[in-house]
């Protein structure tokens, strides 16, 4: 239960005196709620109901039970219902009070019934009296409560009973009335269409209707019948055009105003009915130009509910006779969705254009950066629907290209029917066709993955998953088998390797030759040899003559590895003694706790290694940097630098100003004004470096242009976008009038130059219309539902990327391959497998020369002069071509960490329009810095103050560095580099008072046992002395043998590190109120321990 | 509409409303799954997910998930407006609901959403309207128990 709940409950009492009479009764469901919110589990629960079932049945069955009573009880039975239990037996008795009770009973009893009983339910038709005695009462509740059951559950078959009853409801005076009736018989025609055929006169009538709600509910009808059949209709057009005329012009009470909109639910109907009659009829949808367009033109308020209503719009556009007037409109709505940084409203863009390129595939072009960029979609729905927008563009063009994302998709297909099959056959079919239609394009932890599954499931419960599978597969090999993709036939050797002696009627001998078979195929590739014949080693003994014969042909192999297994295989089925002791038959038992290797972990540990950390924890620690001449920033961490590049995508998706990353973490511009600025400082060489007036006017008016024509503006490396626009050029090939032709439309996809952030000032002019609006429509919404709803908004969660399952091996079996299945490595450098050991050769990691830092240390002298004085790193090269090198320094300041980037031109030529632009994914933050040029020879500084909330191992930046050599000749120079938290941890001065205090009052803490430094004097203080340089930590006090130190995350959380020396090592005891942050600091405080 | 459902954040159902005529097992299956599904997005993904042969649209409110189901034609948006219009009738109704409300109101809710909408389409829109229907119903009540009137219908 909530901790709201809890905290609720103690002040119930006071809750429910305040509320009277109708609340005393339900008393018993009261205290029922509150049992069942002080257990604890969901065992208690079952008894708890249980109690309370057969009480509610001793009472229902009791003659003394008043209705009163019943009705009481009758909630009681419901709330049980809903809590997943069976109270079948109370049904009749719902019934029965719908039939017996008085209206407050009634209306109970009726409320169980719709809720209890399905349309088919037999004691329905004991209800049947009831209805039409309430339908004919002179009581108008009891009216409406016989006509809204009536429009939720009823038996099919006796409708005509109340049929007669109902219709002359729709000429009741009073509007609820007729509104229901009218909702009654749209029902009855659902589920009976031919029993209402002979009053649609009164259809008619409902429809015009003095009641707006009347005539709302009659369209319900009216879209049923028009979608069935749209000639029959025609005349209406006229009607319905009026109607939205109406709405549009605001004729409806107010009361029909839903946020300000005239009866948006009317509207939505009313368009659906007039798409339907317009479509393929040119005369129909003439009648309707006008008042789509004013449509279109009414809803330009930024709320939720005109998109809905614009939604519609286009699509009735789209549908009806084309006018090319309106369909201009129309695409320039559609993008609006497209371009919306609102995640929903792009969802309904993308279903948008998923329609409306069927008529018009070239409206996709204009957005194809748009829709490159939703493929890589981290929310599934998003990635869904662009690939179905994809699928509608192919052509002979690019249907390869599309074909290859689509399968790319299917890898997601096994994660998610891993929880959704229904059963072991659909899953092993599924996954056949997937493997034998993605086959060798798909990616490598489909096949994986799906192994595992099979491997790690426990041997009652899911033999009958691998059996099948064992089944399948033989069928499948059975047949022919050139046709089949090599990952396919490599997991069906895999399985049938392990799992064939679970089948007892397949013959083993048959299995042998099925997998020979394969052997002795020309497409297999020698990999797949490898899987086959391992698997076959696997296969138990008692087939020595197949397998020898086997070993024999095979050992004049070519390839020396087959030639290897095949040796192997000969040992191993001559001599049983080994083979039982190289594999183990079946489920070896598994210690999955490792205990035993505690003795070795705390040995590693008292000698200083590091402890384990859980993948979530651990972050990108573990990954190796591949990045060839990737910059690190901390020296000290160069060995092991980490430039993750393997989601570059996360960087589209960042977008400083969007709105929505602002809380997270700012970079601060103001420091390159004064630079740049009229008053700023100026580099020693102040004739090369002429200021610049403003610095936005370097951005040429097309960029501010298009920097306002973007809503959501995505910075990212050149080299990035290039993929994309590859990638975007390939796939919307051939749907533009000249497939040549340039294919990136204008506005969408500026040369890197020009991706340049707007400022914020501008930012707000540009999308200041849609930012306004949507603040006044949630501020107007927010005034209606205030105060509770609104109070607590889901919490934002820091992103993590979507766990996947790769890289936790479990070897369930004894032989190597089920560790080769997890190794890419070894696959993709062909090494030879080792069979039958559990030796897996797993290549040294190359790690890529870093490039050569050429430090020139009397940069330093060109910071400005109120940051000379800060504490600052040593000045790195970051990158450099001919004509331009980059180098950097960091300098801590206390609240920021201030990047300082040295541009140099190294040529004796003026470098124009230098644009700096700077992205971390981590920190969410990226700017631009353009300069219209740098004189030759000069060097130009310019700072930017990052800040960090949530505490990150390392931090990757990226930028980019654009300038142009020649006119119209621009050079794009990408770097990066790496910053550690250690640089954004700055020292926490406390007395050892407040320290005390502090530590009582923080919740996260981290122990772990660190090495001492004990090469000098006193280790204690020499081990903090060495962190107190390394990380900038402030030592409290240290009294004989423990020490306080403390810290902070910038001027945010701060980390309390209380240190004691134990024997040879030093136990550390973190705390802080950030639940992270003790981790990252005690990972530093190692490292920094580990490189003194 | 097909259903709609709604659960808190810990998985507990507090309402559920079936529009399509389905076997207890399947409404069970039904909202096991889906409450699954919901929970496990992000808080930054979209309302709307492609579930079956069904769109799911949801939304949540303080602790509470609201969550329909639609067919595919419909309108994704306009069912989110829907759900905000029924929460806004709730509140307006118990004056700033909250969970609690519902949990121990749960017959109240379902007077309320049967009074906006009726066999899976919106029957009433108006605020208005929908609150002075489920006022009579009331008033009825008290006059039947012959006790003060509900407190919670008295401030706007």
């Amino acid at each position: 239960m909530s901790d709201v709940v809890e905290k609720t409950l103690t002040a119930l009492p006071g809750l429910f005196e305040s509320q009277t009479g109708a609340a005393k009764i339900t008393n018993r469901l009261r205290q029922l709620i509150k049992s069942i919110t002080e257990l604890t589990s969901k065992h208690e629960e079952e008894n708890l109901i249980k109690r309370e079932l057969s009480a509610i049945k001793e009472q229902v069955s009791s003659p003394n039970t008043t209705m009163k009573q019943m009705r009481e009880i009758m909630v009681r039975a419901m709330y049980c219902e809903m809590l997943g239990y069976d109270a079948s037996f109370t049904y009749i008795h719902a019934i029965k009070l719908a039939q017996q009770g008085g209206v407050l009973e009634k209306r109970v009893g009726y409320l169980a019934v719709s809720l209890f009983l399905n349309e088919g339910h037999e004691l329905l038709l004991l209800l049947v009296n009831t209805v039409l005695k309430d339908l004919q009462s002179t009581n108008l509740i009891e009216v409406c409560m016989a006509l809204t059951v009536v429009a939720q559950v009823f038996p099919k078959d006796m409708i005509p009973a109340v049929l007669p009853l109902v219709e002359d409801k729709l000429s009741h005076p009073k509007e609820i009335i007729r509104r229901k009736a009218v909702l009654a018989l749209y029902k009855f025609y659902l589920i009976a269409p031919n029993q209402v055929q002979h009053i649609h006169a009164k259809f008619c009538k409902a429809l015009s209707d003095k009641d707006p709600g009347v005539m709302a509910s009659s369209l319900h009808i009216y879209l049923q019948l028009i979608r069935e059949s749209p000639d029959s209709y025609k005349d209406l057009t006229g009607s319905f055009v009026t109607i939205l005329k109406q709405v549009l012009g605001g004729k409806l009470p107010v009361d029909f105003n839903y946020h300000s909109v005239p009866a948006p639910w009317l509207q939505i109907q009313l368009l659906r009915i007039l798409s339907l009659l317009g479509k393929e009829d040119q005369s129909t949808s003439e009648l309707m130009y006008e008042v789509l367009d004013e449509s279109l033109r009414r809803a330009e308020m930024n709320h939720n509910i005109t998109y809905a209503i614009l939604y519609e719009c286009v699509k009735a556009v789209y549908t009806i006779h084309p006018k090319a007037e309106l369909l201009e409109k129309a695409a320039r709505c559609i993008g609006n969705f497209v371009l919306s940084p609102k995640i929903n409203l792009k969802y309904l863009g993308l279903k948008a254009l998923t329609y409306v390129v069927q008529h018009d595939a070239k409206l996709a072009l204009q957005h194809q950066m748009t829709i490159i960029e939703c493929l890589d979609h981290s929310d599934f729905t998003i990635k869904r629907e662009t690939l179905e927008l994809l699928f509608r563009i192919t052509n002979a063009q690019n249907v390869t290209v599309i074909v290859e994302k689509m399968l790319d998709f299917l890898c997601y297909v096994p994660i998610k029917t891993l929880t959704f099959a229904p059963d072991n056959s659909w899953f092993i079919q599924t996954m056949n066709d997937v493997f034998s239609i993605g086959g060798d394009l798909l990616q490598q932890d489909v096949p994986n993955n799906f192994l595992r599954l099979l491997a790690e499931g426990k041997p009652e419960e899911d033999d009958q998953l691998r059996l099948y599978a064992v089944e399948s597969y033989l069928t499948v090999l059975k047949g022919h088998t050139s046709h089949l993709p090599q990952c396919f036939l490599q997991v069906m050797s895999w399985v049938l390797g392990e799992y064939a002696h679970l089948q007892e009627s397949v013959d083993r001998r048959e299995v042998i030759r099925l997998l020979t078979q394969l052997l002795d195929q020309r497409s297999v590739s020698s990999e797949t040899r490898v899987w086959i014949l391992s698997a076959l080693t696997k296969i138990p003994e008692g087939q020595t003559d197949l397998i020898l014969d086997l070993a024999e042909s095979l050992s004049s192999s070519q390839d020396t590895v087959l030639r290897q297994q095949a040796q192997e295989l000969r040992h191993l089925s001559q001599d049983s003694q080994l083979r039982e002791w190289v594999l183990v038959e079946n489920s070896c038992a598994v210690d999955s706790s490792l205990s035993f290797l505690d003795g070795f972990v705390s040995e590693a540990l008292a000698a200083g290694a590091a402890p384990y950390k859980p993948p979530h924890q651990r972050q990108e620690e573990l990954s190796l940097n591949l990045e060839p001449y990737s910059f690190s920033l901390p020296v000290s961490l160069s060995s092991c630098s980490i430039t993750d590049r393997q989601s570059p995508t996360l960087l589209s998706v960042s977008s400083g100003l969007s709105g929505n990353s602002a809380e997270l973490s700012t970079l601060i511009l103001e420091g390159v004004k004064r630079v740049w600025g009229k008053d700023g400082y100026l580099p020693q060489k102040e004739a090369t470096a002429p200021p610049v007036d403003e610095p936005s006017a370097a951005v040429q008016p097309a960029s501010q242009q298009e920097a306002a024509e973007r809503i959501e503006p995505r910075p990212e490396p050149s080299t990035q976008n290039q993929d994309k626009q590859q990638l975007a050029s390939s796939l919307f090939v051939g749907l533009g009038v000249g497939s040549s032709v340039s294919l990136l439309g204008k506005s969408e996809a500026p040369p890197p130059r020009f991706r340049k952030k707007p400022r914020p000032h501008e930012s707000s002019s540009s999308s200041g219309t849609s930012k306004r609006s949507s603040d006044s429509s949630s501020h107007s919404s927010r005034n209606t539902t205030d105060s509770f709803l609104y109070g607590s908004f889901p919490e934002e969660e820091p992103a993590t990327s979507i766990s996947t399952f790769d890289h936790t091996p479990k070897s369930t079996t004894a032989n190597g391959l089920s560790q080769n299945k997890d190794t890419k490595e070894d696959r993709h450098a062909n090494t030879s497998q080792i069979l039958g050991g559990d030796m897996v050769i797993v290549r040294p990691s190359t790690i890529q020369d870093k490039h050569p830092p050429s430090v020139s240390s009397d940069l330093t002298a060109l910071l400005p002069a109120d940051l000379k004085d800060l504490p600052h790193s040593d000045v790195i090269s970051l990158t450099s071509d001919p004509s331009l090198s980059l180098s950097s320094c960091r300098l801590f300041r206390d609240e920021a960490l201030l990047l300082v980037i040295f541009i140099s031109n190294c040529t004796e030529t003026v470098i124009k329009d230098v644009a700096v632009q700077l992205t971390c994914e981590e920190l969410k933050v990226c700017t631009g810095n353009v300069m219209d040029c740098l004189e030759a020879r000069s060097t130009s500084v310019c700072h930017y103050a990052l800040l960090m909330d949530d505490p990150h191992t390392n931090v990757s930046l990226t930028g980019t560095v654009s300038y142009q050599t020649q006119p119209g000749h621009t050079n794009t120079l990408p770097f990066s580099g790496t910053l550690s938290t250690a640089d954004f941890i700055r020292p926490l001065v406390v007395t050892t008072e407040e320290y005390g205090k502090l530590w009582l009052s923080l919740s996260h803490d981290v122990k772990q046992n660190l090495k001492l430094l004990t090469d000098a004097g006193d280790p204690l203080r020499t081990t903090l002395n060495a962190l107190k340089d390394a990380l900038q930590l402030h030592v409290v006090d240290i009294i004989g043998s423990e020490g306080i130190v403390a810290c902070r995350l910038l001027s945010g959380a701060p980390c309390l590190l209380h240190c004691r020396v134990n024997g040879a090592a030093l136990a550390m005891w973190l705390r802080s109120p950030h639940p992270a942050l003790p981790d990252f600091i005690l990972y530093h405080c190692q490292r920094a321990l580990a490189h003194h | 509409m097909q259903f709609m459902l709604l659960f808190s954040r810990q998985g507990k159902l507090r309402l559920q409303k079936w529009y399509v005529p389905l076997s207890d097992k399947e409404k069970k299956k039904i909202t096991r799954e889906l409450v699954q599904t919901v929970l496990a997005r992000k808080p930054k993904m979209c309302s709307f997910l492609e579930w079956r042969d069904l769109k799911i649209v949801y939304k949540r409110y303080a602790s509470l998930y609201f969550c329909c189901a639609i067919e595919d034609q419909d309108n994704e948006l306009i069912t989110l407006e829907i759900i905000h219009r029924y929460v806004e009738l709730l509140d307006k109704y118990f004056g700033s609901v909250c969970e609690l409300d519902i949990i121990f109101n749960f017959e109240k809710a379902y007077f309320i959403l049967d009074e906006f909408l009726l066999g899976g389409e919106a029957q009433e829109t108006s605020k208005k309207n929908v609150l002075k229907a489920i006022e009579q119903a009331d008033l009825l009540q008290e006059n039947f128990s012959s006790q003060s009137p509900h407190n919670c219908l008295s401030t706007p």
